[in-house]
Parts: structure tokens; C-alpha cells; sequence
């Protein structure tokens, strides 16, 4: 492949598979009325994804080394403490972020 | 306009998490000898953060065209996902429910799925709104990276811990408006085991796979959760 159509040919492939992925749902249940089940599923799949999300962005945290882990656990417990407690979905990412950024420079 | 600005309001995190997720990316591509429109043009359509990221490095070791489908599949499968839950939603909003389809990235599934609305409001204009802002900031910040990353003054590590902060802070307002736990207890259940099984690289797919499997089986006890408290 010409290397000028290369980059082109990479985003557009990778554009297609994710535009597909994306869709596929929509494909899926277009134009009829959506089964109960896809309903059940809308109501308590969000939950389930975002714990799972949580997860996921933890996922390359070391806790095997030092600092065990210790500046995400903290920031996470800070993010949860705040927001059960002040509620505002600012302060609690602010105040966590800014404690990450603090721990994983001084740890 | 009230629903740009109710937008611009709900999108805050957002806008920090993506603009330095896109300065890496904009550094990695320019590093890589791919240019400032590649980055953008990346941005602007395929939209998808950790598969750009991993694109890159594909493409300098001159992966094939199947072998970056393939990685694509593996890495956006979850997105699959996402859908399920707007179908009925977004098939009424047209031209703009499309977009809304193509764009639905973690970050605005995730806002969208925590919104809450106020009264009176075009809640599809404010959701259209969501998105757009959303990949603007991930096409402004894949742009500052390509152009300037080189010689931003200081040094922002750790700022990208803002998406884990507002994932579990939406998981915090679930919590609370959801009558049953199952959703969460399943679905922490389900990543732990799958992490411990199969390591950090490999856990999410199945652990998603699961979680349908599981809220499938628990039907029964969750809708009756769900309409104790109702009645």
C-alpha cells in the first residue's frame, strides 16, 4: 500500500469497526418496538457498566510494588467520602484528581 | 441557550479528562511522524481514546488493515453495550440520533446515563448537546497535543485520574437512585473474579459478557425489587 493512503485507510477502517460496535444495537432493534427484555436490560445494564468502568480504570494500578497502590485507593476513598457526604460532583473530582496528582508525586 | 449551557455544566470533568487524554495522543501521533491532521482527522471520526492510543504504535510497526479491524473489535467491543440502553431514545431524534449513535463514547454514556435534566428543558437538544461538546474537546485536545504538546510548561501526569474520579462518582449517584443493589454487587463481583482470572488485559469482555448473562438470570429477584418500592 501507497505509504501516503496508509493513514487514511487506518482511520477509516478503524472508524468503520467502531462506528459498527456502536451501532449494532440500533441495527438490531431499529425500527420495532423493543422486546421487554432489551427494556429490563436498558434499566440495569447502566449501573452494572459504570461499576465495571470504575474497575477498568483501575485496572493498571501496581499492588504488588510500592506504593501498593496507595494513591488511587486514597483518591478513590476521597472521591466516595466527599460526594456521599458534600454531594457536589465538582468538588469530589477536583479533590480526588488533585490528591492523585499529590500521592503519585510524593509517594 | 439553556440546553448549551446545561451542557457545558454537565460536561466539566469531561472536558478535563479529554483534553489530556488528547495531548498524549496529539505527542504520541507527531512523535510517531504521523501530522497534526492525522491526529485530528483520528480524532474527529474515530473518537475512541484507548484504541487511537493503540493504534499508533500499530500502525509504526506496519500492523495489516485485518490485524487493526481485529484490535478494534476487541478494544470498542463494550460499546456494544452502551446502545442497549438509548435505543428508544435516540431512534426519535433523527439526524441528530445518529450522531448521537456514532459518538457514544465511555465518557458520554456515562454523563448521559447520570444527567438529570431540568424541568422544562429539551432533553434531546441538552442531550445533543452532550455529545457535541464531548467530541469537541476530544478533537480540541488530540489538536493542542499534535501542535503544542511538545512545550506545554508543566507537567500534568495524573490529571487523566479525572475520568476514574467521575465514573465512580456517577456509579455514587446510581447507587442512590437505583432500588436495587444487584446491578452493582453482580458487576463488582463479576470484574473482580474475571481481573483475578485473567489479568488486567483480557478481563473486560467477559466480565461485560457476564454482567448481561447474570442481570438476565437475576430477572426475577430484581424486578421484584424494582416494583416493591414503586408500588
Amino acid at each position: 500500500m501507497p505509504e501516503t493512503l496508509y493513514p487514511v485507510a487506518v482511520i477509516a477502517v478503524v472508524a468503520l469497526v467502531t462506528w459498527a460496535l456502536r451501532a449494532a444495537p440500533f441495527a438490531l432493534f431499529g425500527s420495532r418496538p423493543l422486546p421487554r427484555t432489551m427494556r429490563y436490560l436498558g434499566r440495569t445494564l447502566p449501573p452494572a457498566i459504570m461499576t465495571v468502568l470504575v474497575i477498568y480504570c483501575l485496572r493498571n494500578t501496581a499492588f504488588d510494588q510500592f506504593p501498593f497502590g496507595i494513591p488511587e485507593l486514597a483518591a478513590c476513598a476521597l472521591v466516595a467520602l466527599l460526594h456521599v457526604f458534600k454531594n457536589n460532583m465538582y468538588l469530589s473530582i477536583v479533590a480526588g484528581t488533585l490528591c492523585y496528582m499529590v500521592l503519585i508525586r510524593v509517594l | 441557550m439553556r440546553e448549551l449551557r446545561f451542557a457545558v455544566r454537565n460536561t466539566i470533568p469531561i472536558f478535563f479528562t479529554y483534553l489530556f487524554i488528547g495531548i498524549a495522543f496529539g505527542i504520541l501521533t507527531v512523535d510517531a511522524g504521523y501530522g497534526v491532521l492525522f491526529s485530528v482527522a483520528s480524532a474527529f471520526f474515530v473518537f475512541a481514546g484507548s484504541m487511537q492510543l493503540i493504534m499508533v504504535p500499530m500502525m509504526t510497526s506496519g500492523a495489516s488493515l485485518l490485524a487493526l479491524a481485529l484490535m478494534t473489535f476487541f478494544i470498542n467491543a463494550r460499546h456494544i453495550f452502551y446502545g442497549i440502553s438509548f435505543v428508544e431514545r435516540f431512534r426519535k431524534m433523527g439526524w441528530r440520533g445518529v450522531y448521537m449513535v456514532l459518538t457514544l463514547t465511555d465518557e458520554t454514556y456515562s454523563v448521559l446515563c447520570s444527567v438529570q435534566y431540568d424541568p422544562g428543558m429539551d432533553e434531546n437538544r441538552a442531550a445533543f448537546c452532550i455529545a457535541m461538546l464531548n467530541h469537541l474537546y476530544w478533537v480540541f485536545g488530540c489538536l493542542v497535543g499534535a501542535c503544542a504538546g511538545r512545550f506545554l510548561p508543566f507537567d500534568m501526569t495524573g490529571i487523566d485520574f479525572s475520568a476514574t474520579a467521575f465514573f465512580l462518582v456517577v456509579v455514587i449517584n446510581q447507587w442512590r437512585q437505583y432500588r436495587t443493589r444487584l446491578p452493582f454487587l453482580t458487576a463488582a463481583t463479576c470484574a473482580l473474579g474475571f481481573y483475578l482470572l485473567l489479568g488486567k488485559e483480557y478481563f473486560l469482555i467477559p466480565t461485560l459478557a457476564a454482567c448481561l448473562a447474570a442481570l438476565l438470570l437475576l430477572r426475577k429477584p430484581i424486578e421484584a425489587k424494582e416494583g416493591r418500592k414503586n408500588a
